[in-house]
């Protein structure tokens, strides 16, 4: 009976996640769509914890421990790569603090020292 | 050891208490990934997400089992190692094959530890095994039984195995086309292609399936494994280039699904959760991409587009084959100049050239110079959903000149020049206007409703698919030939001595 509950409440998770996914992401602008995927190969990279569970089992021979430990390497992989690299992007997108049409007559002027400072911060992140 | 058992009963360890920290960090995922309908409000999203990461990696740290503390701490170093400089470094037009290795390592992860637990069933799933005492404590309060484990957690985490090797070996060929490793024109058995791979397909079924009834073989599940790599080779192999945006999206699509089932194998809601929003994600954006190809996903997975008979034919057909006006950078620049409002349609010509910062260069020319400049952007333009639209971000060009192609198209007819920079399918009319075509029905970004055209191109060779583009004889359209970063230069150059 408990086994086929958790199967029934993990199901109705499921199927509920998948529905939310699909009304959220359906929000995000075509604009977006790289680092949307970028951010959610860092969100897939959760298999780490399905890695961490499993090293917690005891009586792993040395095969699946080494077959663990690549599997939780893949996945720090990406989460770390994946978070940090949706975030420089999207800091690229940010970086507009003005509007930029408003001011057209002088933005030829006052968006050179603009544009150049953007992509110092777009450095700072990178090192 | 003698922490840990300290702490068995205390609060923090408790079944409750991991699983309030699941759905705080699901909710983390929701939240953040809304935070992606805008760019202001991106930033923070990403980082509400990463947070959620963090929690649900605390949460399953303080499970009573956990163990092996050494592997966790050398595997997550490893991660560490290889994720952060990869990230910091990668460039922007090399993000397509970042996006589809980083998938990859995705879906391997899923599939070894789909390994691991049929290793560690004691080689069987069979439910009618005899327990062999030892039990996980699992997160959610209820005990999985070593050697012997429920039915349904065998078909998830079969699934999760199939799917995952599928999605490492199929994102690591997309890996390979677009660093081009391998060569980025579709490779194939010709017309046994589909053949193979459904054998490939069924073949790994029904391992899965005499896995799930019982086999008491670990080969078998490796058989399975090896299949499974073999299918996503060839699927992805015979795919072209242009296809790609299409590819990326089904193979994150299928990391998603199968992170997800490895969290019902394992019982983990976070998992469940986090798969599910992946895998919704990369449907959504699989669909888009391939309806803006006008193209069916069974008909890209199945491959071979470009170089076909049927795309000869319709060349056959091209009775449009008038002349070609060729230009100059210093006529372009005039032309330039004088318009008052300019349209950039960007390709993936532009990404190879790595031309944006030369593209913003001569649009900020031109914007002093009082032109109204904009940037329409196809859905598939480029390698990736979205490619061309982070380039330009990373030039510096601001967020409200890049438009999405339906709001771009009624625009056309009111700009005097569009300048196409090393995009070619996506501008072509035969789209519209040519049954025969193999990309009639596409959606386009209609350039030759403006006044005049531009288009920068290496040659004259023809595109991706192998069509001519009746843009380029039409009388208002100039050709620029040459590479698209020294040619936009050139023209920048020439606009500064105007």
């Amino acid at each position: 009976m408990i086994l086929a509950s958790t199967l029934t409440t993990n199901l109705a998770i499921l199927v509920l996640a998948g529905f939310i996914g699909f009304v959220v992401i359906s929000k995000v602008p075509n604009t977006l769509h790289t680092p949307l995927m970028s951010g959610t190969n860092a969100i897939h990279g959760i298999v780490l914890l399905g890695g961490l569970l499993l090293l917690g089992l005891a009586g792993l021979d040395a095969f699946s421990k080494a077959l663990l430990v690549i599997a939780v390497a893949f996945g720090t992989i990406n989460i770390v790569g994946g978070f940090l690299v949706t975030d420089r992007m999207l800091e690229m997108f940010k970086s507009k603090p003005k509007p930029p049409k408003a001011d057209e007559g002088e933005g030829g002027a006052s968006s050179g020292p603009g544009g150049s400072g953007g992509s110092g911060d777009g450095q700072g992140g990178r090192s | 050891m003698i922490v840990s058992t300290l702490l068995a009963t205390s609060f923090l360890q408790s079944e409750d208490f991991i699983y309030v920290l699941y759905i705080v960090a699901f909710a983390l995922f929701i939240q953040g990934l809304r935070g992606l309908a805008g760019p202001t409000t991106a930033v923070r999203g990403n980082r509400i997400a990463a947070v959620g990461m963090a929690i649900a990696t605390i949460a399953t740290l303080l499970n009573p089992g956990e163990g092996n503390w050494g592997l966790i701490a050398l595997g997550i170093a490893l991660g560490v190692a290889v994720g952060v400089p990869a990230a910091r470094q990668v460039k922007m037009t090399a993000m397509p094959q970042m996006v589809a290795l980083f998938n990859g390592v995705g879906g391997g992860a899923v599939a070894l530890i789909s390994w691991v637990e049929f290793r560690h069933s004691g080689s069987t799933y069979g439910s009618h095994t005899v327990h062999l005492g030892a039990e996980l404590l699992h997160p959610l309060g209820a005990s999985i039984q070593i050697g012997g484990v429920p039915t349904y957690v065998a078909i998830f985490s079969v699934f999760a195995a199939i799917v995952g090797s599928i999605s490492f070996w199929g994102s690591n060929i997309a890996f390979g086309k677009l660093q081009e490793i391998i060569p980025g024109r579709p490779i194939s058995f010709g017309s046994a292609q589909q053949a193979v791979n459904l054998v490939l397909l069924v073949l790994a079924l029904a391992a899965g399936v005499d896995l799930i009834a019982g086999a008491h073989s670990e080969l078998l599940f490796i058989g399975m494994l090896i299949v499974a790599a073999l299918l996503g080779n060839a699927v992805v192999l015979p795919i072209g280039g242009a296809d790609m945006p299409v590819v990326i999206s089904l193979l994150n699509a299928f990391t998603g699904l199968s992170a997800a089932a490895t969290g019902m194998a394992l019982n983990n809601p976070a998992l469940i959760v986090a798969g599910m929003i992946v895998g919704a994600s990369g449907t959504i954006l699989t669909r888009l991409m391939a309806s803006a190809m006008n193209r069916s996903i069974p008909a890209i997975v199945a491959g071979g587009f470009g170089g076909g008979g049927a795309v000869a034919g319709a060349e056959g057909a091209g009775e449009h084959a008038g002349t070609v006006r060729s230009t100059s950078a210093a006529d372009a620049a005039i032309q330039l100049a004088y318009a008052s409002r300019v349209v950039v349609v960007p390709g993936y010509g532009m990404a190879v050239a790595q031309a944006q910062h030369a593209v913003r260069e001569l649009t900020k020319e031109l914007e002093a110079r009082q032109v109204d400049v904009s940037y329409a952007i196809h859905p598939v333009a480029g390698r990736m959903p979205g490619h061309m639209n982070v380039l330009l971000a990373e030039a510096d060009v601001p967020y409200d000149q890049l438009k999405e192609m339906d709001d771009a198209n009624p625009e056309f007819a009111r700009t005097d020049v569009s300048l196409v920079i090393g995009a070619n399918d996506v501008t072509n009319p035969a789209a519209k206007n040519t049954p025969s075509s193999p990309i009639y029905g596409m959606p386009i970004l209609e350039v030759a409703d403006s006044r005049s055209v531009i288009v920068i191109k290496r040659s004259m060779n023809p595109g991706f698919a192998g069509i001519e583009n009746e843009l380029y004889f039409d009388p208002k359209t100039s050709m620029l030939f040459g590479d698209a970063k020294s040619a936009v230069s050139e023209i920048t150059a020439e606009l500064a001595q105007l």
